[in-house]
């Protein structure tokens, strides 16, 4: 049916209707606050929960730090769309190398895979990322920006509220920091996206990779909930909607054997 | 003029307690001229998945015609149903494929998983970024203004009956102040053992 890759085929209707004036929709964009450092023993990943299409928050929590390898794991920025979709096309030709091979993943296997594949569409595939893990070599962070081109840094951000992080991390980072440090400068960083970027916002996820495992801490941080909820709930009773035809259509249902005998016994004269 | 505004759409979906509703709005136009007043949105994959595709008129029929056609060759190979979480990845993988090029629908998802009968809600941008929702899920040509009504009627875990009222409430009053969207709507309540739709009058205006 399909071969893979991108089709092309709605682009010359697509561009006439913008020729003609038409603005295309706008697509889903993560807006966003991630960040990583390298402590003594590992890696440390974090990210806000905010995506945006336009001014709208389109999703309060969702999810940006990104599986890549049991070892690697990758913050996403940009639009969601190319993030979600460069990372599990990596996540997935890496897990086949891996049967293939009989290897764990190491880092930067990960890092020209996306670099290559970003390069090639000359910055159109616009996935801003930071990549982290623990590999045969030890601990790695690496950026990758959009058209191509990586860092290899203590400490690294992205997004748009990457200049709020950036600077929480100039004042805070040392080499040889322990977990907890780590784990408190990142927060402390993201946190500063979230308050400060009005791009990022919502809750603080944080991934900790060390050689002997992960930690995902989902919602490390819940900043955002509600703070306010309403005393009397607006209930409608039922019979409110102007319902002007109703039609039911009932589900097979399952098929249920009862034990025991018959209540009454077939009529058979 | 963006592409969305050429034909308008509302669609709201959201989720109860072992259930969920989908509803969309009737009107089908094009700009500020109404063609037709029984226009549904919601289109229906199987018993227990709804699909609502806002945006485009012509995307939105092309869109559901290439699912229907997939979910029947997934029927045909697995026997089974497809479940509502791999419905969405399939659509976002569809929609992704054209990146450069895409088709101009927003869609959103509302269904019940197999057994356990949760509810799974979740819609898109045009280039199928999924956004996952465990309260609700809008789209259309006013989504702050379904955005906004949803945000302060939804409360967790409502029953089915009350969950079509507070639907009903959110999808009509949010359309009413959208000009390219309304006359009456349609809403089906997905339960375990039925899907009731219920056509329902609204402004003509």
């Amino acid at each position: 049916m399909t071969q893979g890759g991108f089709a092309f085929d709605l682009c010359g209707r697509n561009t006439y209707l913008e020729r003609r004036g038409i603005t295309p929709p706008r697509f889903t964009k993560t807006g966003t606050t991630i960040a990583g450092l390298i402590f003594k023993d590992g890696v440390v990943l974090g990210a806000d929960t905010r995506s945006t299409s336009d001014t709208t928050v389109a999703d309060k929590n969702c999810e940006k730090i990104h599986y890549i390898a049991p070892n690697i794991y990758c913050c996403g920025a940009g639009t969601a769309a190319d993030t979600e979709n460069v990372t599990g096309m990596i996540s997935s030709t890496l897990e086949l190398h891996r049967y293939a091979t009989g290897r764990g993943s190491r880092v930067i296997t990960a890092l020209t895979l996306l670099k290559t594949h970003l390069f090639k569409y000359q910055g159109h595939v616009s996935a801003a990322l930071v990549l982290g893990g623990v590999d045969f070599n030890g601990p790695h962070l690496f950026t990758v920006y959009p058209h191509g081109s990586t860092d290899s840094l203590p400490y690294c951000t992205m997004g748009s509220g990457s200049l709020n992080a950036m600077a929480v991390f100039e004042d805070g980072y040392k080499e040889d920091l322990t977990k907890e440090e780590g784990m408190d400068l990142v927060t402390r960083a993201i946190r500063s996206g979230i308050f400060n970027d009005l791009g990022s916002g919502s809750n603080v996820d944080l991934c900790i990779i060390t050689k002997d495992g992960v930690e995902y801490l989902r919602n490390h941080q819940r900043l955002q909930d509600k703070t306010y909820e309403r005393k009397f709930p607006v209930k409608y009773t039922p019979g409110t909607a102007p319902v002007v035809r109703e039609k039911v259509f009932k589900l097979g249902v399952d098929v249920a054997v009862i034990e025991g005998e018959p209540e009454e016994a077939m009529d058979t004269t | 003029m963006s592409i969305f505004e050429y034909n308008g759409a509302a669609i709201v979906a959201m989720a109860g307690k072992e259930c969920v509703a989908i509803g969309s709005d009737l009107r089908f136009g094009v700009q500020f001229q109404t063609l037709a007043t029984d226009y549904k949105k919601v289109y229906k994959i199987h018993d227990k998945l709804f699909i609502g595709l806002a945006g485009l008129g012509t995307d939105a029929q092309t869109m559901y015609q290439k699912l229907k056609f997939r979910h029947n060759l997934y029927k045909l190979r697995e026997e089974r149903n497809i479940k509502p979480s791999t419905f969405g990845e399939l659509v976002s993988s569809m929609l992704y494929e054209k990146r450069f090029g895409p088709y101009f629908v927003s869609p959103v998802i509302a269904g019940l998983e197999d057994k356990t009968h949760t509810p799974y809600l979740c819609g898109m941008d045009t280039i199928g970024a999924i956004e996952t929702a465990h309260d609700f899920m809008v789209a259309g040509t006013a989504p702050d203004s379904l955005y906004g009504m949803c945000e302060s009627m939804y409360r967790p875990d409502m029953e089915p009956e009350e969950l079509f009222e507070t639907v009903t409430q959110c999808l009509m009053s949010g359309a009413d102040r959208d000009a390219l969207s309304g006359w009456g709507a349609i809403v089906y309540v997905i339960t375990k053992d039925s899907v009731v739709a219920r056509t329902l009058k609204g402004r003509m205006d």
